[in-house]
């Protein structure tokens, strides 16, 4: 995506959340799953809901995964993203077993005519705050 | 066990004139519908002694006891359910009425939506979409449209649903609007003007999305004996049911994207009812979205999962078809009161009143509503 010149919207991590988005400032995807039973969890909330343990942990995870759902974005909701317009929001089936919505990368030629159920994707990076970074993919390969 | 079946109907039925364009609040809208239905009730605003306010909108049921000098007030609830909410509220409504915790409730709904904040801002300030705005606003997601529109395009890519088919919807319910001269969207449409329409969040182009608008709605629901007492014929509510989605908060995780809340309270409602789909003479169904139409009328069980775009074509949907939907014209073509507007029209076809538009014979019918990522609820009626 461009480098906004409208503010956007940003996330404002919280006690929850705080270790996802200090993962993603560092470049690497980091999850929480239940302490007990280790079912992965996305978003990040208190309780398993498959064993209603309050205990969690977090775990690095591959960022690799397969395309669940898109939209192809040609009104821009917020004004923030309007020179971005077209982009792309995938919804990706990661392989660490949960799901994420992130943009795909800029868009060249013909990737939107690309995009089909279960395309691979790879995570990637993009630094917009001195806080936050936020996801995106790349078609893999 | 005792069922909530015919213990309570729909008694008055309010409308303002809708609008894209205005000075007035939407306290100002709330109280111009009340009055109407409550005229139509043959009350007077003191007789109300409950009141379900939209629980995402401006107005809260204080101040409507302020503006009717209510003294013997009984029952307030809220039913949080976005779109869903005002069909979720006949439910609660019947609750109250029928275990004579109130007499006569009241479901006001008015609001600026055209006027106002609209959509893209007003999603940002509710709790219940706290997680997508954390998580999915910043990367670009940022209103309604950008939610489901991965929803259509899943739906499209399992199941073979098209943009002909979406577009059937939308001819549809202008073909209906064209018939109601309270709808806001009567010039005629085609199939190609919906696919000349300008893409918003693919496949969603601007005809598949439902319109901003002005205005207010309500209706009066109460209980069985004082029903058959009261100026109109009553409209029984006979099945009424709602349902969350499996990952209520966040549609991105949800196991199948394709299923809604509406799946788990169809069968309830219609359980309840004692009825089967073949008996449905008319239907309103939530429309947000051309799609949210398809995939309701597949949770709803009128025909399987993956079905609804083959079920939308050969107007069938259509007035003298074998479902005519939203013969209002929904909130598609005719107005956005958060589908009170449906609940106000399955009223006046079962009571005989809609004119050029009357279903023949509409004597059950159902009504949805569908909100907050995947909410749904229910409502079967009767004369």
């Amino acid at each position: 995506m461009n480098a906004p010149n409208i503010a956007r919207p940003l996330p404002e991590p919280t006690a929850e959340s705080r270790p996802y988005w200090e993962g993603l400032k560092g470049h690497r995807l980091v999850l929480q799953r239940c302490a007990a039973c280790k079912t992965p969890r996305h978003y990040p909330r208190p309780m398993c809901a498959a064993c209603f343990s309050l205990e969690d942990e977090w775990f690095e995870a591959s960022g690799t995964g397969t395309v669940h759902s898109w939209t192809v974005s040609h009104h821009a909701f917020h004004r923030g993203f309007k020179i971005d317009i077209p982009y792309v929001l995938l919804t990706v089936d990661l392989a660490d077993g949960v799901r994420m919505v992130a943009p795909l990368v800029e868009l060249v030629d013909d990737d939107a005519s690309r995009l089909t159920l279960d395309l691979p994707v790879v995570l990637d990076y993009q630094d917009v705050s001195d806080k936050i970074t936020l996801p995106r993919f790349r078609i893999d390969g | 066990m005792t069922s909530l079946r015919d213990t309570a109907a729909v008694t008055g039925i309010g409308e303002t004139r809708y609008l894209r364009g205005t000075e007035k609040s939407a306290l100002r809208f709330t109280l111009e519908a009340s009055l109407a239905a409550i005229a139509d009730a043959g009350l007077t605003p003191r007789d109300i002694d409950g009141v379900i306010a939209y629980a995402s909108g401006a107005v809260v049921a204080e101040d409507l006891l302020t503006n009717f000098g209510s003294e013997d007030f009984r029952f307030s609830a809220t039913t949080p359910m976005g779109g869903a909410s005002p069909v979720a509220a006949l439910q609660c409504a019947a609750m109250a009425v029928a275990t004579g915790v109130a007499t006569h409730m009241l479901i006001p709904l008015g609001r600026d939506g055209y006027s106002g904040g609209r959509i893209g801002r007003r999603v940002g300030a509710m709790r219940q979409f706290r997680v997508v705005s954390e998580f999915e606003a910043p990367v670009g997601a940022n209103a309604p449209a950008q939610y489901y529109a991965p929803m259509a395009r899943r739906h499209m890519a399992l199941y073979g649903t098209t943009s002909e088919q979406f577009a059937e919807v939308a001819v549809t319910m202008r073909r209906h609007a064209a018939l109601n001269d309270n709808a806001l969207m009567r010039t005629p449409m085609t199939v190609a003007d919906h696919h000349a329409s300008r893409m918003i969040a693919d496949p969603f182009r601007l005809l598949d999305c439902c319109l901003e608008s002005d205005g207010g709605a309500a209706v009066v629901v109460s209980g069985a004996e004082r029903a058959r007492n009261m100026p109109r014929p009553p409209i029984w509510l006979s099945g009424m049911g709602v349902g969350h989605p499996d990952s209520p908060s966040a549609i991105t995780q949800r196991p199948d994207m394709t299923r809604l809340g509406l799946a788990k309270a169809a069968p309830r409602a219609f359980e309840m009812a004692g009825v089967t789909h073949d008996d449905i003479d008319v239907a309103e169904i939530y429309d947000c979205f051309t799609y949210t139409v398809v995939c309701q009328l597949e949770d709803l069980g009128f025909c399987p999962k993956g079905e609804g775009g083959a079920f939308v074509e050969d107007g069938r949907i259509g007035l003298g078809g074998a479902l005519p939907t939203n013969t209002h014209g929904g909130l598609l073509s005719q107005a956005h009161v958060v589908g009170l507007n449906h609940v106000v029209e399955l009223v006046r076809q079962l009571r005989g009143d809609c004119g050029t538009r009357q279903v023949d014979g509409a004597e059950v019918g159902l009504v949805t509503g569908y909100g907050d990522l995947g909410d749904g609820s229910i409502a079967i009626m009767h004369r």
